[in-house]
């Protein structure tokens, strides 16, 4: 009768009979065997995941009572905010969620960082997380256009006019990003069209692409041992890799343990401080977008301001974007720039280990000057951080190499060892 | 490496040197800001709707709203706080037109409805109590947080009149240095004290106005965090059972 095979009886074996649902759900969580020794940092993928579905339904909610045009985009959010039933609740989750998200996001980068999450076989995994960073970060810019107050319209204006710095063509291009001469209601509604469906499609596709690759080749751990290369067979399975335990149950529950904890901090930013002190919500964005008055300091939002900070640091505008440009390739290439012989830092040694610490250190500074005025001493300092930010990457593949590194055991250690 | 990293300490410790260099600006006197308090909010109505909303509109903010919120009678808010001839449900406009506005004023009153927001509670106290007679400027008056700014002393009748006095101290290491003060005229209605206090209610109605929705926000936010904090013991629970015959 071409009906596929299946164990399953009823309803889900109906099912089972004309779509791979056992299938799907075995591969990917009831057998999908992962490393038992996940700590506190292999949160962030599924908490990830969570945040992108808040931001898409509250999205879908916000997105029935916006209004995408110059003249009544700014009314239409304070309208959400007082007259739409639990508007403001919306509003708020979705502000809150897309700083959270990119919270998540640095901290899921992080992981990888330490614990060589990137290397072989996982090249691939690496490269399609930074295309969804990179694509989160098209969506983070234009759906902070939405507002229409001042910080969305002048932090438009100033990075789509970068483009402009590209010699011969850049005016053109910035001409048709923006459809007008200034930021305008054609940038308005054009960036509401990606903003709602293009990069979020693009978003949910990249997700699924991450999954599926990571589910070939399994997960790693912050032990960096491949447990697919250990001996095999255990309680669930004779083919299944000893250390591995099925993702469903265990890192189900354990996953809802940190959802609720993860819930229970962005319930407290988002109910007792939306604005996060001005780092969430900008002062200036509660001022209607004028075309006419520039504000004195104009900021990108918190988790862009890194690379803005190496933007600013170059003295030449087009330098400046080719260098912001290349700290963000930088980590596109990461997989073929780390020649140590071990994954995690773990069996690094000190070199490795120092490196990755100044590097969070001049991340995290060259973020917070990228939210400073751009003072000859603060400019000094960004050069500085840009400088290290860059050797951490292309010094690589010499001092991971020369790195003296401990010897990696087969098995994963037991706990308490 | 050690030296590095102190290095590099020591250039962090330099960091925020350099951020207070570039803040710079007037101090700014910290709002008597609560939510909670009707009387205060009913005050600062009053005194919005009297000396605020004729040139200013707060076009986000519906007189029903405020009613609800403050615990008025529809009829209460339309007999004593309505003097545009407004209905319950509509919005805090105004009916001065913007280009005479602007030709009035060299600019257009902004929207009040989120200048709490925009400006900060703390800055709109400091720029209320903040006037000072300026004979060079088209309305008599400055404004020690918003230079030549376009906004007449509305308030005047009730502070009187503001003058700017710059003081030479003498500095115990010899140096000196110029402290300026502002200075009432008694010619006022109210005591300064009577007239923070008034400012203070108007700034805390402005801080309610800029987000009705905020006590309760706050009221509700304890709730959800109970909610998910019990949510977490079960939750918890189950995790341990599962993991116990993971080694």
């Amino acid at each position: 009768m071409g009906l596929r095979e299946t164990e399953a009886t009823g309803v889900v074996g109906w099912f089972d009979q004309r779509f791979p649902l056992l299938k799907v759900w075995n591969e990917h969580l009831a057998q999908y065997y992962a490393p038992k020794n996940f700590n506190f940092w292999y949160f962030f993928g599924s908490l990830a995941m969570m945040v992108l579905v808040i931001q898409i339904v509250t999205g879908i909610f916000l997105t029935m009572n916006y209004k995408p045009d110059a003249e009544l985009a700014f009314a239409s959010v304070e309208y959400i905010m007082r007259d739409v039933e639990w508007g403001w609740l919306l509003r708020y989750m979705h502000s809150t969620g897309a700083s959270m998200f990119f919270v998540v996001i640095y901290l899921h980068m992080f992981r990888g960082l330490m614990y060589g999450s990137y290397r072989k076989p996982r090249e691939l995994i690496w490269v399609f997380g930074m295309v969804l960073y990179l694509a989160l970060m098209a969506e983070a810019f234009m759906g902070y256009l939405l507002p229409w107050g001042q910080m969305s319209y002048w932090g438009a204006q100033v990075i789509i006019s970068l483009f402009g710095a590209v010699p011969y063509v850049g005016e053109e291009i910035a001409l048709w990003i923006r459809g007008d001469f200034v930021i305008a209601d054609a940038t308005l509604n054009r960036f509401f069209a990606f903003h709602v469906i293009a990069v979020p499609l693009v978003l949910v596709m990249l997700v699924f692409l991450h999954i599926v690759a990571l589910h070939a080749v399994g997960s790693n751990n912050p032990e960096g041992i491949e447990i697919k290369d250990g001996p095999k067979g255990n309680r669930w399975s004779d083919t299944a890799p000893t250390d591995g335990i099925p993702f469903h149950p265990y890192y189900s529950v354990k996953d809802i343990v940190g959802v609720i904890v993860f819930l229970m901090i962005f319930s407290a930013v988002m109910f007792f401080a939306p604005e996060m002190g001005g780092w969430f919500l900008e002062k200036d964005n509660f001022v209607p977008a004028d075309p006419l008055k520039t504000p004195e300091h104009i900021v990108p939002l918190w988790y862009f301001t890194a690379f803005y900070a190496i933007l600013r640091a170059v003295p030449d505008k087009f330098l400046g974007v080719v260098a912001m440009f290349g700290a963000i390739i930088m980590l596109f290439i990461l997989p073929w720039l780390d020649r140590s012989d071990v994954k995690s830092i773990k069996y690094k040694g000190m070199i490795s280990k120092a490196a990755l610490a100044i590097f969070v250190v001049a991340f995290i500074a060259l973020s917070w000057l990228g939210t400073q005025p751009a003072t000859p001493v603060a400019t000094m300092f960004a050069r500085i951080f840009a400088v290290i930010y860059f050797a951490f990457f292309l010094l690589m593949p010499f001092y991971s190499k020369m790195d003296k590194t401990k010897p990696v055991p087969d098995r994963l250690p037991e706990p308490g060892q | 490496m050690k030296k590095m990293m102190k290095k590099i300490s020591v250039l962090l410790l330099l960091l925020p040197s350099f951020a207070m260099a570039s803040g710079g600006g007037v101090h700014l006197d910290e709002a008597p800001i609560d939510l909670s308090d009707k009387e205060s909010l009913k005050n600062g109505a009053k005194l919005f709707m009297n000396y605020c909303l004729s040139c200013h509109s707060a076009k986000f903010m519906r007189y029903k709203r405020m009613a609800d919120d403050l615990g008025m009678s529809d009829q209460e808010v339309l007999d004593n706080l309505v003097f545009t001839g407004a209905k319950i449900h509509d919005t805090m406009d105004i009916a001065m037109p913007a280009e005479q506005a602007a030709k009035w004023f060299g600019t257009v009153p902004p929207d009040l409805s989120v200048i709490s927001r925009a400006r900060g509670d703390d800055w709109l106290y400091t720029y209320l109590r903040g006037f000072y007679v300026d004979p060079s400027r088209p309305m008599g008056v400055n404004n020690i947080v918003f230079q030549d700014v376009g906004m007449p002393h509305v308030l005047a009748g009730l502070q009187g009149n503001q003058q700017l006095k710059s003081d030479s101290v003498d500095m115990a290491n010899g140096g000196a240095k110029t402290m300026e003060s502002l200075v009432v005229d008694g010619s006022g209605s109210m005591s300064p004290a009577e007239y923070d206090k008034a400012v203070g209610d108007l700034v805390n109605f402005l801080a309610y106005v800029g987000e009705p929705v905020k006590a309760y926000r706050m009221t509700l936010g304890w709730y959800v965090l109970g909610f998910l904090l019990i949510l977490l013991i079960p939750a918890y629970r189950l995790k341990k059972e599962y993991w116990k015959d993971v080694h």
